[in-house]
């Protein structure tokens, strides 16, 4: 059998789970991840942590920038809004 | 983004651009703007930012710096080894910003164009600095995790149904800052540029000049990386 078409082992599958979320695989491609991860339930279960780590990632909460920082930048604004009305 | 209760009308003229929407989400920082400036509305848009920094707006201003800045020196201490150092590049590309705003022609949103600024002056500060930024920094994947044959020795450890309640709720958020920091250099940039401010995969491969590929590899060994960490403080409860 083809290295193309073959059952996918777990240390494959693994690392097409990026592509796989980006949209990048192939048809051919996605259909050997999905088919493997119906079957693996380790593989499934790695898929869900990656989803939950992106999601804890991209909410992960951002400081608050502090009055002075601001005021800071506000004169930063001042002085280089005139700057380039020169230039 | 809904455009009600926009302060500045849009006058768009002819020959202007239409401009692209490249992020995945609304920025961060909304909420917490309307509060602060109450004449912007929530999502105010580029194109609202845009008129209303070239007339001089200090409110225009005021909505990016908030919505802007900390986004900005979490993506520069990517690139620089402090914060210090980060927050000199932040505030140099803001520099740049107000400098360059007449002569931006909103071929991008104005998220990936401030972006590009700020790459560019992280990069130069980090050349200056001489922090190495080799490309094969990739580290190291959990190869002792899978037998010869590639079927799992040690698979993922079953997380418990409410893991992403208390996930929140917990400091794995701190130690999952730590391990970002301590990612490889192109790996962090990467990791902090898609899943931590939401660029497009396309932004992120123009910002850094890397393939689609090459940002697929660096992105996928981060994610484990944050994902182990996460795995590591499961664990331990």
């Amino acid at each position: 059998m083809g290295i193309l078409s073959r059952d996918l082992v777990c240390r494959e599958a693994v690392a097409l789970v990026t592509d796989y979320l980006d949209g990048s695989l192939t048809r051919r491609q996605r259909r050997r991840l999905e088919s493997h991860l119906k079957d693996c339930p380790n593989c499934g279960r790695y898929l869900e942590q990656i989803r939950m780590t992106i999601r804890l990632v991209g909410h992960m909460d951002p400081e608050e920038l502090d009055q002075p920082g601001r005021d800071e930048l506000i004169a930063l604004y001042r002085r280089f809004k005139g700057e380039s009305k020169d230039i | 983004m809904s455009g009600a209760g926009l302060p500045i009308r849009l006058t768009r003229g002819p020959g202007q651009r239409t401009f692209l929407a490249s992020s995945r989400r609304p920025c961060r920082g909304f909420a917490h703007t309307t509060l602060l400036f109450p004449g912007y509305a929530l999502g105010v848009s580029d194109d609202a930012l845009l008129q209303g920094l070239r007339q001089g707006d200090e409110k225009a201003f005021s909505v990016l710096v908030e919505t802007y800045h900390l986004p900005m020196v979490r993506v520069a201490r990517a690139f620089v080894p402090d914060r210090s150092t980060a927050e000199d590049v932040v505030q140099e590309t803001w520099v740049g910003v107000i400098r360059g705003i007449d002569r931006f022609e909103g071929r991008s949103s104005l998220k990936t164009w401030i972006f590009h600024i700020l790459v560019n002056q992280a990069r130069k500060r980090a050349v200056r600095d001489r922090r190495t930024v080799a490309l094969n920094d990739v580290g190291s994947v959990k190869e002792d995790r899978f037998s010869p044959d590639g079927t799992w020795i040690t698979p993922p450890s079953p997380w418990p149904d409410d893991a992403a309640d208390r996930l929140f709720a917990s400091d794995v958020v701190k130690k999952l800052r730590m391990s970002i920091e301590q990612l490889p250099a192109l790996q962090q940039q990467v990791v902090t540029l898609r899943d931590v401010e939401g660029l497009s995969p396309r932004d992120v491969c123009d910002l850094l000049d890397i393939t689609e590929a090459n940002q697929r590899v660096l992105l996928h060994r981060a994610r484990e990386k944050l994902r182990r960490t996460i795995e590591h403080e499961m664990g331990e409860e």
